[in-house]
């Protein structure tokens, strides 16, 4: 099979996925007796309706290949950066700072994956922007929580734009045997994920008793972690043919990564806690802000590139 | 008119596309009614995102009220000023206040059945929270007492574009409108003051 067919095949499962979801959740609302309504079944269906947009773009980014990851990503780190941002507190002295994050480093950090530059994607941000935004702060001459704010600016571009671009950066392993279908690495990541996000949500709903930690998630549960990340571990072992992975290989690096994926959505809900909100924006309809569709990700993105870079690059 | 309208039209898109402006309503819905918007000062940019957050039907009967210095200092801007957003422009030297009253000025657009923007602080206020509130606000709700008066309280604006960037961050702004409030019978003008300044500040997110 072709990268292409592969693609259509794994995307056209994902549709068969949604139509059962939609149907469950037009069942549940159907269900309900004439003049009710349910908050959380609104809900379900509010993210069901958005989940279809989001595998609709993703799946076109794919298909048009290298330069639709490379677009599809920019727009998100940027959405996510400004939401970011737009609930972080920093002050006049921070402008230069952040104009140069949103449209140098960003920019730049996608370009040097496009043209395949791994010296200096890989250490961009870490390294140069590192040093050079708190040049620029303090050119501000403000010293009002100084090291506060370089942090926060600093940390911002970490989670937006350098942890996300690992998810298009995968199409620049060179893998012998692998070839073209490097782009099916970023379906299992997204896929393993993800899923992993909608069973945690969906077992936290049916069993959860437990909470995790209840001053900053009361949605996490012990029950929905076990099982979200016991079943998409399972998700992600399903689709190892998609992988040059042997299916053991490909279980173990998606509990890996849906590990590192829980603690993503974990952390940056205790920087929501401690800003006083429950959403990064409102940009999709049931699931809140573009970061908070995409925390998971961000989070097990470097170490799933890292992984595959280590042991099946030569 | 219609020309005019296209302008005004494509300032609020852009402005909405640049912001991501998200109107909050609190307290108060976008109803015809006529309000007196009053709302915290960052930037030049406030008094178009408010008038961008309105459905388009508020919009043609809602009207800024700004210092003419700065809308009259060039063609453009008088055009953008005057023409497009129907500013009431007030003029700020000394000698002209004695020969109209700005609450004059300000009262004649209400009566002609406009709705007013205004900003209290009297100035930009380029650090955290609220200046304390010049007393136009309150001379304005004694001689309109029925009119609502609404707070507005706009969030990050500031940010976007401080006094003297060139290039504007793309952040995403919020609008909260809170509850209208009028003038009590007898209420005293530091009364008022404080009231409306309390009202416009228990809008703004939790700071650390």
């Amino acid at each position: 099979m072709t990268v292409k067919e592969t693609l259509l095949l794994t995307l056209g499962a994902v549709f068969a996925v949604l139509v059962v979801a939609s149907s469950i959740g037009l069942y549940l609302r159907l269900r309900l007796p004439a003049g009710y309504s349910s908050a959380t079944i609104d809900n379900l269906n509010t993210r069901i309706k958005a989940w279809w947009w989001m595998i609709v773009l993703l799946g076109g980014a794919l298909w048009l290949g290298k330069w639709g990851m490379i677009v599809l990503f920019s727009f998100i780190s940027f959405q996510c950066l400004r939401e970011f941002v737009s609930l972080t507190h920093t002050r006049r002295g921070d402008h230069q700072a952040l104009v140069w994050s949103f449209f140098v480093f960003l920019p730049l950090q996608y370009a040097l994956i496009a043209i395949d530059w791994y010296g200096l994607f890989s250490i961009l941000i870490p390294v140069y922007a590192f040093l050079l935004l708190p040049i620029w702060e303090a050119l501000g001459s403000d010293t009002t929580r100084f090291l506060e704010r370089a942090a926060k600016v600093q940390w911002g571009l970490m989670i937006c734009v350098y942890c996300l671009s690992h998810v298009p950066a995968l199409l620049t392993l060179d893998i012998p045997g692998y070839g073209d279908r490097v782009l099916l690495l970023v379906v299992f990541l997204v896929l393993t994920v993800q899923s992993s996000d909608v069973f945690q949500y969906v077992w936290g709903k049916l069993l959860g008793k437990h909470k995790i930690s209840v001053t900053i998630s009361p949605s996490k549960t012990v029950e929905g972690l076990i099982g979200g990340v016991v079943t998409s571990t399972a998700v992600g072992a399903a689709l190892w043919q998609l992988t040059p992975f042997a299916p053991w290989q490909a279980a173990l690096i998606a509990l890996c990564i849906n590990i590192f994926g829980f603690f993503g959505g974990f952390v940056l809900s205790a920087i929501k806690r401690d800003r006083g909100v429950k959403d990064w924006g409102a940009m999709i309809e049931g699931h809140g802000g573009m970061l908070d569709r995409v925390d998971s990700i961000s989070f097990s993105a470097p170490i799933f590139f890292h992984i595959v870079r280590y042991w099946w690059e030569p | 008119m219609a020309f005019e309208n296209m302008v005004a039209g494509a300032i609020c898109g852009f402005a909405k596309l640049l912001t991501g402006v998200r109107a909050i309503w609190r307290g108060s819905q976008p109803e015809g009614r006529q309000r007196v918007y009053f709302a915290n000062h960052r930037s030049h940019g406030d008094f178009v995102l408010i008038w961008a957050s309105l459905p388009p039907s508020l919009r043609r009967i809602t009207r800024p009220v700004a210092g003419a210095d700065y809308w009259l200092a060039t063609p453009l801007s008088r055009y953008i000023g005057v023409s497009v957003f129907r500013s009431v422009l007030i003029d700020r030297s000394a000698k002209a206040s004695k020969e109209v009253s700005p609450i004059a000025q300000m009262s004649g657009a209400l009566s002609q059945g406009d709705s007013l923007i205004i900003f209290p602080e009297g100035t930009r206020n380029l650090e955290d929270g609220l200046l304390p509130f010049k007393s136009g606000i309150y001379h304005l709700a004694c001689a309109n007492p029925e009119v609502e008066f609404i707070p507005v309280w706009i969030e990050n604006v500031g940010r976007v574009m401080p006094k003297g960037a060139v290039i504007p961050v793309p952040l995403l702004c919020t609008l909260t409108f809170g509850s209208p409030m009028r003038i009590a019978a007898g209420e005293d003008k530091q009364a008022f003051l404080n009231r409306a300044r309390e009202a416009l500040s228990a809008l703004s997110p939790a700071e650390e």
